[in-house]
């Protein structure tokens, strides 16, 4: 068993703005499972934070409970983490996040750390659109537990004991839509392509992002009769389009055909470029997020990819109105103005 | 891209760099794990096998494995190469008596009589394969005991005597008969004696000289570098003048500055024609050379000898610079400025040797080309007689001591093919074994783990006390700690990721994990455009892509072998084995297996 990754790289690995390789980016070798879908998002998240050029100290990383939330160990090793409690991580972001709103706070759950005992945590965080990526690693099974049905696994799907479930399945994306999330997405752990440019769209948007990742067990629900192993994510996933991101800095080069895409410039000034897109959904459209993720999952079907974007979202700090500055930047004349300010304010209030 | 067929032994042997590039490709990584292991007796003789003298070449080879070693060409500059040539002394150093396990010699003969020419390194080998098998050889050479250019021409604290003359008689124990001191001076009488087989392995023992204005009233202080290394190593030179100028820039100049040093010579200088960098020597000779205080004058072409009153005083140079043109072509231009003269009592000339084959009539059906060379099958090593072979620096030229076993090995299999009857030209397929070295879920027969040690020094023997005794051998070799370090260095590229497309379920763990981003799984496409496309550039053309049949998702998986650390990573995270580190055993058949 190898316990560390050999320190060499590919002699020409891309370098990217601040003059980082991918290598930068990476944690510590993963202890997860052999083939776990979740290596396959850090990964992602490597990549997508490499290629946007982000400074490793500029990210925290945060988590609850369960082998999802055990991953961010494997990325970004430079950067801030918090392994939290159980299906709190909502929380502890939201401390954050409105202590030092100059941080990228990414978010990783899994489907029980959210849609069990985390459920109300995470329908609040939405609801209060926090400035936050929020990544769900979504196996639709307890895989640190021995892979009990979690409330994610859909009805009927069959575990590797070969029992179906029976329970209706929580859906995470119409659960964020139904709670106010303006960056709804769907993906899946093998599809890289897909997966990337939403982190970075997702990391772009300000307000709160969620993107649930089918992300197959191995070694609990990657058997025949699961809707979440490879084989069947690989057959029955179903794209809205396709996301193509374009940072600030970079020209746009590549040629969309007229009339096909939706271009939506986000608030840090890139944009993302949606094309071949589902002719039926309206990507800006709740409602129709909403009906075209219904009439997949009836039809058998995973929709993935951008499901739904507001491009007027106001986070949470916009709402509140709150210092524009990381509170450990505030000096003591910040806080305390002085007794003709403290006057002012109660005037008003007579 | 077609899919690679990894059943033709050629790929991954190909992987193995160093003993690709070896030129009889010992299996390098398999005998370094063995050193690690301490098992020093069955290295040397994985070693002795392949390439007959381990503790001479674990001293003296010219390695070109090294520069090949797949380390080198890891991230990082300063990145070096496994000291795969000193590993080996170590278990030339360490090992047992060995006698036991040298092949038997039939005591019953074949009835075939093979006549070697020169007993140096080639002809040995040949004697080593065709011994066994039962074949009566006699050795012809004119020095009073086996070994040629190794014992006349590399000097005894690179080279101890006493190394040499144990692998020489390992081989000459196989009741060789041997005809020493005496030249052989007709091929004709050789061949009327009725040999089955003749080979001729006798060198390139002539030293090429420069014709300089002076030389005719200088000769006698101007000497052929590898003649006065001979005259040193036979005892009769014990000394030199004080101020010694070599002429050259190989290996032989190296040794004939260094034997100089140690036999009095005080102000030694080698001068060359050429940059330093494209010096002919090994950069470890150089830096030997220059550890002992010696400089390199390189851009220096010699002009003329200075003689006044009969007597040498030194010798003119012309500096130049080296111009290239488009094609990489060198061109020493001289730079104008005034001749530069050097102090001499006497002049080492080391600038390259030939071959010599007046002893060999010309009406032997033997063909020679326009420069005189023996017309020789390059991989039958059979000459227009089909009863006399060729090998070594006698069959194209100067090489090197490991080209010369290789040659011995092959014109060996020759030989006996011919001596059967059957056909030179069916030459026999290399033995090769593929073997998982799975032990568990996680665990592999081999240390997978990659070290970031950089290159152990080999360490020598002080510098006072080497310089007084010519015998004194400088390099003092790896304790077996150290070995072990260096041993460890190693990277196993024997043990090759095979990839089983049928068990792939496309989970991307192996491209995830791979340190060095090889593994990429795309759309196949012309080789052209997958070694730009693939996650990190394949631009090393030497090296393969390594191509999967396709996979359900009409993708391949495409590997690019260039700078695999072969950690095992990727078998490591594969959930389904699809990926296994299998060990890759390559051996060149030898005469009669």
């Amino acid at each position: 068993m190898s316990y560390q990754i050999p320190k060499f790289r590919h002699p020409q690995l891309p370098v990217n703005a601040l003059g980082y390789t991918k290598a930068d980016y990476e944690g510590s070798i993963s202890t997860l499972c052999a083939g776990c879908g979740h290596d396959s998002i850090s990964g992602s998240i490597v990549r997508a934070c490499h290629e946007l050029s982000i400074e490793p100290h500029k990210i925290a990383k945060l988590s609850g409970i369960g082998c999802s939330s055990k991953a961010p160990t494997y990325f970004l090793g430079k950067s801030h983490g918090f392994n939290s409690v159980h299906g709190r991580m909502p929380s502890v972001v939201t401390g954050a996040a409105m202590a030092n709103r100059d941080l990228i706070y990414l978010g990783v759950s899994g489907d029980g750390d959210t849609a069990s005992i985390g459920m109300g945590q995470f329908a609040h965080v939405a609801r209060r659109n926090l400035n936050m990526v929020y990544i769900v690693m979504n196996n639709g099974c307890y895989g640190l537990t021995k892979g009990q049905d979690s409330a994610t696994a859909d009805e009927g799907s069959v575990s590797k004991k070969g029992d179906a479930n029976m329970y209706s399945a929580i859906d995470l994306c119409a659960t964020a839509l139904q709670m106010g999330a303006t960056f709804v997405a769907r993906s899946f752990s093998g599809d890289k392509e897909q997966l990337v440019p939403l982190i970075k769209a997702a990391i772009s948007h300000r307000g709160f992002a969620l993107i649930d990742v089918v992300s197959p067990c191995v070694t609990f629900n990657n058997n025949p009769g699961s809707t979440k192993s490879y084989e069947f994510v690989r057959e029955h996933a179903e794209a809205t389009g396709t996301v193509d991101f374009v940072p600030m800095q970079k020209e746009i080069t590549t040629a969309y055909e007229p009339g096909s895409s939706h271009e939506v410039t986000l608030h840090d000034g890139s944009s993302i470029h949606l094309y071949k897109m589902d002719e039926d959904l309206d990507p800006f459209d709740r409602t129709s997020a909403l009906i075209n993720m219904e009439k997949h999952r009836t039809a058998g079907d995973i929709l993935t990819g951008l499901i739904y974007l507001n491009k007027d979202s106001r986070d949470l700090h916009d709402v509140m109105e709150t210092t524009r500055r990381p509170l450990n930047t505030l000096t003591e004349d910040d806080l305390c103005p002085g007794n003709q300010m403290l006057k002012n304010i109660n005037d008003s209030l007579r | 891209m077609k899919p690679t067929d990894i059943k033709d032994p050629e790929y991954f042997h190909k992987v193995v760099d160093c003993q690709y590039a070896c030129p009889a490709h010992t299996p390098v990584p398999e005998y370094i794990r063995l050193i690690a292991a301490e098992r020093y007796t069955e290295a040397y003789m994985i070693n002795w096998h392949s390439n007959v003298f381990p503790g001479i070449l674990g001293r003296t080879c010219d390695r070109p494995c090294e520069p090949a070693c797949r380390r080198g060409r890891l991230q990082g500059d300063d990145e070096e190469p496994v000291a795969i040539c000193r590993l080996k002394r170590v278990a030339a150093d360490n090992k047992s008596d060995i006698r036991d396990q040298l092949p038997v010699i039939p005591k019953q003969k074949n009835g075939k009589r093979i006549a070697l020419i020169g007993a140096g390194p080639a002809s040995l080998t040949v004697a080593r394969d065709l011994a066994p098998l039962g074949y009566i050889i006699d050795i012809y050479d004119n020095q009073f005991a086996g070994g040629g250019m190794m014992r006349s021409q590399i000097p005894s604290f690179r080279l101890p005597i006493e190394v040499l003359d144990e692998e020489v008689n390992y081989i000459l124990d196989m009741g060789i008969n041997t005809t020493f001191d005496i030249e052989v001076e007709s091929l004709q009488e050789i061949l009327d004696k009725g040999y089955d087989a003749v080979f001729v392995g006798t060198g390139a023992p002539r030293g090429k000289g420069l014709n300089l204005p002076g030389l005719e009233d200088a000769a006698d202080k101007v000497h052929l570098g590898i003649d006065w290394l001979a005259s040193v190593a036979f005892e009769h030179t014990h000394k030199i003048e004080e101020k010694v100028l070599v002429l050259g820039g190989g290996n032989t100049a190296m040794d004939c500055c260094r034997t100089s040093k140690r036999l009095g010579g005080d102000d030694v200088r080698v001068v060359v024609r050429s940059p330093f960098e494209d010096m002919k020597a090994s950069p470890w000779e150089k830096e030997d050379a220059m550890h002992e205080g010696i400089p390199i004058y390189n851009n220096h072409v010699p002009k003329e000898f200075v003689v006044e009153e009969g007597e040498l005083k030194g010798m003119h140079f012309e500096k130049v610079e080296a111009r290239y043109d488009e094609d990489g072509k060198r061109s020493l231009v001289p730079t104008g400025e005034p001749l530069v003269f050097m102090e001499a009592d006497v002049v080492l000339m080391a600038i390259g040797q030939e071959n010599a084959f007046p002893w060999v009539e010309r009406d032997l059906g033997i063909e020679f080309d326009k420069w005189d060379m023996p017309v020789v099958d390059p991989t039958t090593f059979q000459s227009t007689n089909e009863k006399v072979f060729f090998g070594g620096d006698a069959a194209f030229g100067p090489e090197n001591v490991i080209t010369a076993v290789a040659h011995g090995h092959q014109a060996a299999i020759s030989i006996d093919l011919y001596c059967r009857g059957e056909a030179v030209s069916e030459r026999p397929a290399p033995g090769v074994t593929l073997a998982s070295q799975k032990m568990g879920v996680h665990e592999w027969s081999y240390d997978n783990a990659v070290e970031a040690d950089p290159r152990y020094i080999v360490p020598l023997a002080p510098l006072d006390k080497s310089l007084a005794d010519r015998k004194m051998e400088v390099e003092l070799g790896f304790d077996p700690t150290t070995a072990f370090k260096e041993a460890e260095r190693c990277l196993n590229c024997d043990v090759q990721t095979v990839f089983e497309e049928a068990r792939c379920i496309e989970c991307d763990a192996c491209v995830d994990i791979c340190p060095t981003d090889c593994i990429t799984f795309t759309p196949n496409a012309e080789e052209e455009q997958l070694r730009v496309s693939l996650s990190a550039p394949a631009s090393n053309l030497a090296q393969d892509l390594y191509v999967s049949h396709d996979l359900p998702t009409a993708r391949v998986m495409v590997k690019d072998e260039n700078v695999c650390l072969h950690c095992g990573l990727c078998a490591e995270r594969c959930p389904t084995s699809a990926w296994d580190m299998q060990k890759f055993l390559y051996n060149v058949t030898k005469a009669g297996q």
